[in-house]
């Protein structure tokens, strides 16, 4: 998965869409994983980073990064 | 180096028309404390889920209300309201503050003389008394408050048959402008029904009339309807003593007092739009000192208030089941608890606080409990932060009918715990089991075995 | 000559849009004050309230929230905006607003010295929509006749006392004719999921519509009223343009109004004048209308009249206005850099 090039993301988590002239919000892990994400870090690389780094366990992790992922895609900031 | 809080990562629409973050970045505090007990540690020793009780609630709140009351009318006396919650804990604690026993079936008329209420202070309502019922109540000299004709007659029948005069009132009901008007209660004013009953009692000379009760409906937004209906019952008092010369000494104006909870398909939050216990006693005081009474002859003022004494003392902490998508892209929350244990789920869009620390950040989505069965919907729109498996919510103002209105539906009812005054905790009601409900039930012997290939 | 108060004001009610809230042409009559030099703050419930990017007009703006999240929200949001800001004053303009507004107006006055000057709790419940045909009663007013409905069981007796069209209302905002009876099922369905219960059903009176800003100073009298025609009407049904009236009736219908409840604060009366020439209320907004600024135009600063009161002066009642100025609608393309959205999106705060 890949954010979208002209994705515009600011540190308040700002997200801006110019494509669609949609905008969003996200948290600070959210934030994160779409810089490792724009960063071409693929799905395990980040799994590593975020577990190393928030008190969390795999499981937990793996499902909330697929949903993210989908949410990601539903709004047309992420692509296949 | 220690590991940062985890979040569940979101991401959210701006500008969709709902409200954004900071429209609801006030609006939730986590509750992590219930009268200073851990929820937590409460769960983590009870059970999810599990209904807590705080004692200090129902004391200030029943404080809060009788002083409103005594402040502007001199007799005054409360009932508690059986139906509401009959935890027999919950019972004493309005016993010990001085509420007589208002109950309406011979079950809760057991349970209330069990609890240790003296028969004279019971008041027994409701359109379901058997003749054992009645019997119990002539005998322990409670308070009859007679729904219909029938009763009236089969009253007049085993009044004969034990040769004692029993006290009694008529419930009446009446116009007082609110919607829906319960006239399936007791006499009607406005037809003349009322009358009727009054005239028969009377002139029959079996029982003493000794006061009049009405109770306009629940969940009253308007204080104003209260005033009606006390200056009709006043009313009509005054013109009983007119002809009989008969003194009414009690005034019962029921229940009905909105809490604070927000009505399903209201605009503002109830504790904006709730008339307050002032508001109330304002209402019903003025007008009955208002009426055609001399200052020694005032009657006493009963009121079963139910609701707005006890649902504020009540929560529910539940727990995390699951997380998941739905189609159209909000996300669903699926709690331990359900409309099995919350029944008021289906008229209130109960406030309910994470546990536990979040952040700002919220996403809109549906609650649902664990039932499975499609009605069973919490709230079906709520903005929340992202909580995971495990995480802990508490649900507020659930004191009131969900005691005694929950189901034994698919799963069994938890535990109930009351907090006392010095924050020390009483298991007040042990959860459900297997054999609890089996000991209920019989087994055709020729049903007790069979095989499956 | 005396140089001018500083005051700091908050009002909302910046949705400036085709369909307009008070809030900015408060702002006009304020900022145009002879009394006072206002610094104002916006208090904004969406990101794309125009006012927001008004800098000329709102000096600084602050989210807040919805009135649904319930009182104490709001005074909490409001505590952070008073330490930055130290307001004197605010001025609500949203209906849905004013119910935890009037809850907090001691609290706000005692906790951090802000004042506001607003209807009594009594003087809002009884001129709210559902209970308008009774305040008319009691204060000699004619009103059409109207009665509450709760479900759509009780729609087909309505015809027993009501005869199409039928003016279908919300609690709290909007207001649809019906011309049968599928329309008012629709209607009551559009309206509750909306506003909630009850529905108000009004008989339609035929005539033109003329409506009245005024203030009141809470003792009876009327410091203001200017009476005003629509001369054009969006398809919303909003004035694009109006003209102020010659019209003593309706004044001293106002005046009356304002005498016998003793309302306090500013207000719109909308009216039906019928042929014969009666006058009948349709509606009291307990609020300045969004063509309050007319008043302005017209010699009559009711916002700054409204602003004095609420600091405590004794206000002298307004004598005349002007007749015939008109006020003429338009709409404007502020251009506004995504940043500015993007800080009242996530900090809510924008200066």
């Amino acid at each position: 998965m890949k954010i979208k090039k002209n994705i515009a993301i600011s540190e308040s988590g700002f997200i801006f869409n110019p494509t669609t002239g949609d905008s969003f919000s996200t948290n600070p892990i959210g934030f994160e994983i779409i810089h490792l994400l724009k960063e071409d870090k693929n799905k395990e690389e980040i799994k590593q980073t975020i577990l190393s780094r928030y008190a969390v366990d795999e499981s937990t992790f793996e499902k909330d990064f697929y949903d993210f992922s989908t949410l990601l895609q539903n709004s047309q900031i992420a692509e296949e | 180096m220690e590991k940062l809080r985890y979040e569940r990562p979101v991401v959210k629409k701006l500008n969709t028309g709902m409200m954004n973050k900071f429209g609801t970045r006030t609006e939730y505090n986590p509750v992590t404390h219930i009268d200073g007990v851990s929820v937590k540690e409460l769960i983590g020793q009870y059970g999810s889920p599990l209904f807590v009780i705080s004692e200090r609630t129902i004391r200030q709140t029943y404080q809060d209300c009788k002083r409103a009351f005594t402040n502007r009318y001199p007799r005054v006396q409360m009932a508690w309201s059986y139906k509401t919650n009959y935890i027999n804990a919950v019972c004493n604690v309005f016993h010990q503050e001085g509420s007589w026993a208002e109950v309406v079936s011979g079950f809760e008329y057991n349970k209330a003389l069990q609890n240790g209420v003296p028969g004279n202070k019971i008041i027994f309502n409701g359109p379901d008394k058997t003749d054992n019922d009645l019997k119990l109540a002539i005998d322990h000299n409670s308070l009859i408050h007679i729904d219909h004709l029938d009763e009236l007659y089969r009253l007049m029948e085993i009044t004969k048959e034990v040769n004692k005069r029993p006290r009694v009132a008529i419930r009446v009901n009446m116009d007082t402008g609110v919607y829906p008007m319960w006239d399936r209660f007791g006499f009607n004013y406005e037809t003349g029904q009322a009358w009727d009953a009054i005239n028969k009692i009377i002139l029959n000379d079996q029982m003493d009339l000794v006061g009049l009760h009405c109770h306009i409906g629940t969940f009253m937004l308007t204080a104003n309807a209260y005033a009606i209906a006390a200056s009709k019952l006043a009313d009509l008092a005054y013109h009983i003593h007119a002809k009989f010369n008969k003194k009414i000494t009690y005034i019962d104006l029921g229940g009905g007092f909105a809490s604070k909870n927000t009505l399903r398909g209201s605009y503002l939050q109830g504790n904006v739009s709730s008339p307050s216990f002032d508001d109330y006693a304002e209402a019903i005081c003025s007008a009955l000192l208002n009426a055609e009474y001399s200052k020694q002859e005032l009657p006493l003022l009963i009121l079963e208030t139910g609701r707005a004494l006890i649902d504020d003392a009540g929560s529910l902490c539940g727990t995390v089941l699951a997380n998941k998508r739905l189609s159209d892209g909000r996300r669903a929350t699926i709690m331990d608890f359900g409309v099995n244990i919350l029944f008021t789920s289906f008229w209130y869009e109960h406030k309910l606080s994470p546990a536990q620390e979040f952040s700002h950040y919220t996403e809109d989505g549906v609650v649902y409990g664990p039932l499975c069965m499609n009605i069973d919907v919490i709230r079906e729109n709520i903005t929340l932060p992202p909580m995971k498996k495990g995480d802990n919510v508490v649900v507020h103002s659930v004191g009131a009918y969900n005691m005694t209105q929950w189901m034994q539906f698919i799963a069994m009812r938890p535990n109930v715990v009351m907090i006392d005054m010095d924050s020390k905790v009483h298991l007040i009601r042990n959860k459900e089991t297997l054999e609890y409900i089996n000991n209920i039930e019989e087994m055709p012997a020729y049903l007790k075995e069979f095989t499956l290939s | 000559m005396t140089a001018k108060k500083q005051l700091t004001i908050a009002v909302s009610g910046l949705n400036n849009i085709d369909s307009p809230g008070p809030g900015i042409p408060v702002i006009r009559a304020l900022k145009e004050s002879t009394l006072f030099d206002v610094r104002i703050i916006g208090l904004s419930y969406e990101a794309l309230e125009p006012g927001l990017y008004m800098h000329n007009l709102v000096d600084k703006s602050y989210q807040v929230p919805f009135p649904s999240a319930g009182t104490d929200a709001l005074i909490e949001r409001i505590s952070y905006i008073h330490q930055c800001e130290n307001i004197s004053v605010i001025i609500p303009n949203f209906d849905a607003e004013l119910s935890n507004f009037m809850k907090l107006e001691n609290r706000l006055l005692a906790e951090f010295g802000i004042k506001m000057f607003l209807p009594t709790q009594d003087q809002f419940d009884e001129r709210h929509k559902s209970n308008l045909f009774e305040f008319g009663l009691k204060h000699g007013i004619k009103v059409p006749y109207s009665k509450m409905i709760f479900s759509t069981a009780e729609i087909p007796a309505l015809l027993n006392e009501f005869s199409f069209p039928i003016v279908v209302k919300g609690k709290y905002y909007e207001a649809y004719i019906a011309y049968n009876i599928e329309q008012i099922h629709s209607y009551f369905n559009k309206l509750t999921s909306k506003w909630g219960l009850p529905i108000i059903i009004q008989q339609y009176v035929f005539g033109s519509e003329v409506n009245v800003t005024a203030i009141g100073d809470g003792n009876g009298n009327a410091i203001g009223a200017v009476p005003m025609r629509k001369l054009y009407i969006t398809d919303k049904g909003k004035a694009w343009a109006g003209i102020s009236l010659d019209d003593d009736k309706l004044v001293q219908i106002a005046n009356k109004l304002i005498a016998s409840s003793k309302w306090r604060g500013g207000m719109e009366l909308e009216f039906i004048k019928t042929a014969e020439n009666d006058y009948y209320l349709l509606e009291i907004n307990p609020r300045f209308p969004a063509w309050v600024y007319l008043a302005k135009g017209c010699g009559q600063n009711h916002p700054e009249a409204l602003v004095r009161m609420a600091l405590g002066e004794t206000v002298e009642p307004f004598k005349n206005y002007e007749v015939g100025k008109m006020f003429v609608r338009y709409s404007y393309d502020l251009i506004v850099d995504l940043k500015e959205f993007e800080q009242i999106s996530t900090l809510g705060e924008l200066s």
